[in-house]
C-alpha cells in the first residue's frame, strides 16, 4: 500500500511530538518520509488538518468466535474495530470452547490472519473457566498468549486465584481478573442503589466489585512480582483501592470502559436490557473518580468490553437479557467528547491511555511515528460532530445505549500491516 | 367494553388478582382470553417479546400483564403498537399498581382524605411490589407513609426515593397509626438468609393482638396471608381487619381501571 497522507497533525505521546501540517509517505506500510509538502508519486490523499496518531488498541474485546458466531465473527468483530479506530486488539476467552487451549489460540490465529486489525489472544486463567484448575499455562504461552483471564467470572476461590498469580508469574503474564464477589451478585441484574430501589431490580453492590479488587491486590502483593490487571473498573473505591497499591508498588493496572465513564444506572430506565452489563453501570460518583483516576495515572487504559449480543438476547426482561453492550464503534467519539473536548484529559494524555499503555501491559512492541518505521495508525476528525446512528455499526450485533448519541470527534480511519481502512 | 378483547397474560402464579381482573372484564362484557404462560411457548424457546406479538397479532385492545421480572410492562410498551393498552397487574418487586389503588380506595372508605394519615408498612419491603406502588400512591395523597421491617428487607435509600419514614422495629409506631398494611413474607424468594427464622420475624414484626391492643389502626395485608407469620388468626379476623373488603374493592377498582383507559 502507497499512500501521501496529506495536511495531517501528528500527535505522538512516545516522541511527543505534535505538530500540523504536516504529511507523510508510507510505501508498502513502511513510513518512508515525513514532513512538510512532501512530493511523491504514492496516491494523495488530503486530511485536513486530521490527526495522525499510533494506533489504538483495545485490550478487552469480545470476538465470540469459536462457538457464538451468531453474535459476533473474527470478521465481523475486527471490522467493528477498525470501523472504530482500532489498528489491535485482544480478544476475551470466554468463548465455547473457551480459549483454555493451544488449539483454539492457532484457530483464532488462522482465521485472523491477514486483518488490518492486530488480532492478540487472551487465554483462560483456570481450565474451561471454571475457577478450579490452572489452565495449561506454558502450552497458551508457547502460543504466544500474553495475557490471562477468567473474564465473565471472577475466580473466586482465593487459593486458586494464589495459585494463579503464582504460576502466571513465571510467564509474565498480565493477569485480568473480571472483579465480581460471585455469592453478593447472584441474580442480579444492575448497580445497587436509587434506581434499583426504584425500579425494585435485584442490585449489585459496588462494594462485591472492591472486594475483589481488594483481596487481588493483597494477593498479588503478597506473590510479590505477578503482574495484576483490574479489567472493566466501575467503582470510586477500586479507583482508590489500584491509586494506594500503586503508590506502596504494587504491579497493579487497570482499565475503564467508555461506557464506564459516561452512563450512570440511570441509563437502565431509558435503555432498559442495553444498559445492562457486568459491571453495572453506576453514580455519578464512580464516575467523577473514574476521570481522576485517568487524570492522575491511576487508570492505565480505556478498553471497550465490546460485548456482541444477538436481539433475542438483549429485547427481554433486565433479568434473562445477557449483560454487555458493543462498544468498539462508539469508543473513541465517547472518548473525545467526554474527556478531551470537555477538557478533562489532554489529547496526548488520552491518545497514551487509547494506545501506548494497552500496549506496554501486554508487552506488545511500541510504535513510533517515523521515517522507517511501520505505519500502524489510528486517524482521528477531532473536531466532528455526529450522531451514533445505526449505519455506523459494522459489528453482527446492535447491542448500544448510544444510538442517537450526539458525539464530537470520529475515527476515521486506520493504516496497519500494509492495509487502510477510510470510513465511507 | 363491549367488542373489546383483552388478554391476561399471567407469567407468573397468581389466583386473585387474575380472577379480580377476569370478573371485572367479564362484568363489564368485554371478551377474554386467560394464558398462564409458565407452560406454553415461553418454555419451548420462544421469546417473551415473540409470545406477546403473536398473541398481540390477534387483534387484542389490551393485555394484562403479571411477570416475576420488574419492568417488563415498560418493555411491552416499547415493542407493542400504541393502540394496544397494558395494564401491570404486578411486575417484579416494581409495582402492582391496582393493589395500591384498591388499598387507597379501601383506606379513604374507612379514613375519608388520607392527607396527614399515618399508614404503617410493615414487613419484606424489599421484595414487594405492592409497598412500592403503596409508597407512591399513598404519599401523592398526603399520607405519612412509615415502614417498619428489618434491615435485610429494606432497599437502600428507600427515605430518599420514597419519600417515607423507616423504622427497624414496631417500638411505639402503631400505637397512632391510621392503618397498618402487612407484606407477605415472600417465602419462594428468601433464597438468601435476609432473616434467622419465620419465627425470629414472627417475634419482631408480627401483628399479634397484643400489639394492636393500643391502636386503633385498621389492619390491611394484599394477600395470600401467611396467617401466624405476617399476622395472627385474630388479627387477621377481628373487626378492624379490611382483608376482605380489599378484595371485594379489587373488582371495582380495577373495572373502573378499564373504563378508564377505554375512555381516555
Amino acid at each position: 500500500m502507497d499512500i501521501l497522507l496529506q495536511n495531517c497533525r501528528i500527535v505522538d505521546p512516545v516522541t511527543d511530538r505534535d505538530e500540523d501540517g504536516m504529511d507523510i509517505e508510507i510505501l508498502s506500510g513502511v513510513i518512508t518520509a515525513i514532513g512538510k509538502k512532501l512530493k511523491s508519486k504514492a496516491q494523495q490523499k488530503d486530511l485536513n488538518g486530521a490527526i495522525i496518531a499510533p494506533g489504538f488498541f483495545d485490550m478487552h474485546v469480545h470476538l465470540r468466535e469459536p462457538g457464538q458466531e451468531y453474535k459476533e465473527t473474527i470478521e465481523t468483530g475486527t471490522r467493528a474495530a477498525a470501523s472504530g479506530g482500532f489498528t489491535g486488539l485482544c480478544c476475551m476467552p470466554n468463548t465455547d470452547p473457551p480459549i483454555s487451549d493451544p488449539f483454539v489460540v492457532s484457530y483464532i490465529r488462522q482465521k485472523a490472519a491477514g486483518n488490518i486489525v492486530d488480532v492478540e489472544i487472551c487465554g483462560t486463567m483456570t481450565k474451561g473457566r471454571k475457577g478450579e484448575e490452572l489452565s495449561p499455562m506454558q502450552t497458551l504461552a508457547d502460543a504466544g498468549v500474553k495475557m490471562i483471564s477468567d473474564d465473565g467470572s471472577a475466580v473466586a476461590s482465593a487459593e486458586v486465584m494464589r495459585r494463579v498469580f503464582e504460576y502466571g508469574k513465571m510467564f509474565d503474564f498480565l493477569c485480568t481478573e473480571h472483579c465480581e464477589e460471585p455469592t453478593m451478585t447472584k441474580g442480579t441484574c444492575m448497580h445497587e442503589g436509587k434506581i434499583s430501589t426504584k425500579l425494585g431490580m435485584p442490585g449489585y453492590p459496588s462494594v462485591a466489585e472492591d472486594i475483589i479488587v481488594s483481596r487481588d491486590i493483597l494477593l498479588a502483593e503478597y506473590i510479590s512480582g505477578v503482574r495484576y490487571h483490574v479489567a472493566h473498573l466501575s467503582t470510586l473505591n477500586a479507583v482508590r483501592l489500584v491509586r494506594e497499591a500503586k503508590a506502596r508498588g504494587v504491579k497493579v493496572s487497570c482499565e475503564v470502559t467508555p461506557h464506564h465513564f459516561t452512563l450512570t444506572d440511570e441509563a437502565v430506565e431509558i435503555h432498559l436490557a442495553n444498559a445492562k452489563m457486568n459491571p453495572p453501570l453506576r453514580e455519578k460518583e464512580d464516575i467523577e473518580a473514574i476521570i481522576a483516576g485517568l487524570q492522575d495515572g491511576t487508570i492505565d487504559c480505556i478498553s471497550t468490553d465490546h460485548a456482541p449480543h444477538a436481539t433475542h438476547e438483549k429485547e427481554t426482561d433486565m433479568m434473562s437479557a445477557a449483560f454487555g453492550i458493543i462498544g468498539c464503534e462508539t469508543a473513541v467519539g465517547l472518548g473525545l467528547t467526554k474527556l478531551v473536548h470537555s477538557g478533562k484529559l489532554s489529547l496526548k494524555k488520552y491518545i497514551e491511555v487509547s494506545s501506548t499503555n494497552p500496549r506496554k501491559l501486554i508487552k506488545l512492541p511500541g510504535i513510533k511515528i517515523a521515517e522507517g518505521k511501520k505505519a500502524n495508525l489510528t486517524i482521528i476528525d477531532l473536531n466532528k460532530e455526529w450522531t451514533f446512528a445505526k449505519e455506523d455499526i459494522y459489528s453482527k450485533s446492535h447491542n448500544t445505549p448510544f444510538i442517537g448519541a450526539k458525539l464530537k470527534g470520529q475515527a476515521i480511519g486506520i493504516i496497519n500491516n500494509a492495509l487502510a481502512w477510510w470510513r465511507p | 367494553m363491549k367488542g373489546r378483547t383483552i388478554a391476561n397474560l399471567f407469567f407468573e402464579n397468581s389466583t386473585r388478582t387474575r380472577t379480580s381482573f377476569e370478573l371485572a372484564e367479564k362484568r363489564l362484557g368485554a371478551t377474554i382470553a386467560t394464558l398462564s404462560m409458565q407452560a406454553s411457548s415461553i418454555a419451548k424457546g420462544e421469546s417473551l417479546i415473540d409470545t406477546v406479538k403473536v398473541i398481540n397479532a390477534m387483534k387484542i385492545d389490551c393485555i394484562v400483564v403479571r411477570h416475576s421480572s420488574s419492568g417488563i410492562p415498560n418493555l411491552l410498551r416499547k415493542h407493542l403498537p400504541q393502540s394496544t393498552q397494558i395494564i401491570n397487574a404486578g411486575d417484579g418487586a416494581h409495582e402492582h399498581p391496582t393493589q395500591a389503588l384498591l388499598d387507597a380506595a379501601t383506606l379513604q372508605e374507612k379514613l375519608g382524605s388520607l392527607k396527614g394519615k399515618k399508614i404503617v408498612i410493615i414487613g419484606d419491603i424489599r421484595h414487594s411490589r405492592v409497598a412500592r406502588s403503596n409508597m407512591i400512591l399513598l404519599g401523592k395523597l398526603g399520607a405519612n407513609v412509615t415502614l417498619i421491617a428489618p434491615s435485610t428487607l429494606v432497599p437502600n435509600y428507600v427515605e430518599e426515593v420514597f419519600g417515607v419514614k423507616v423504622r427497624s422495629q414496631i417500638g411505639n409506631e402503631l400505637k397512632d397509626a391510621d392503618a397498618i398494611i402487612a407484606l407477605r413474607i415472600q417465602l419462594e424468594r428468601q433464597s438468601r438468609s435476609f432473616f434467622p427464622s419465620l419465627s425470629d420475624f414472627r417475634s419482631r414484626y408480627g401483628l399479634t393482638p397484643l400489639q394492636l391492643v393500643e391502636t386503633s389502626a385498621y389492619i390491611l395485608h394484599p394477600g395470600p396471608a401467611n396467617r401466624n407469620i405476617e399476622l395472627d388468626d385474630e388479627v387477621a379476623d377481628s373487626e378492624k381487619s379490611l382483608i376482605l373488603q380489599q378484595v371485594k374493592r379489587g373488582v371495582a377498582i380495577r373495572m373502573a381501571v378499564l373504563e378508564w383507559i377505554f375512555e381516555a
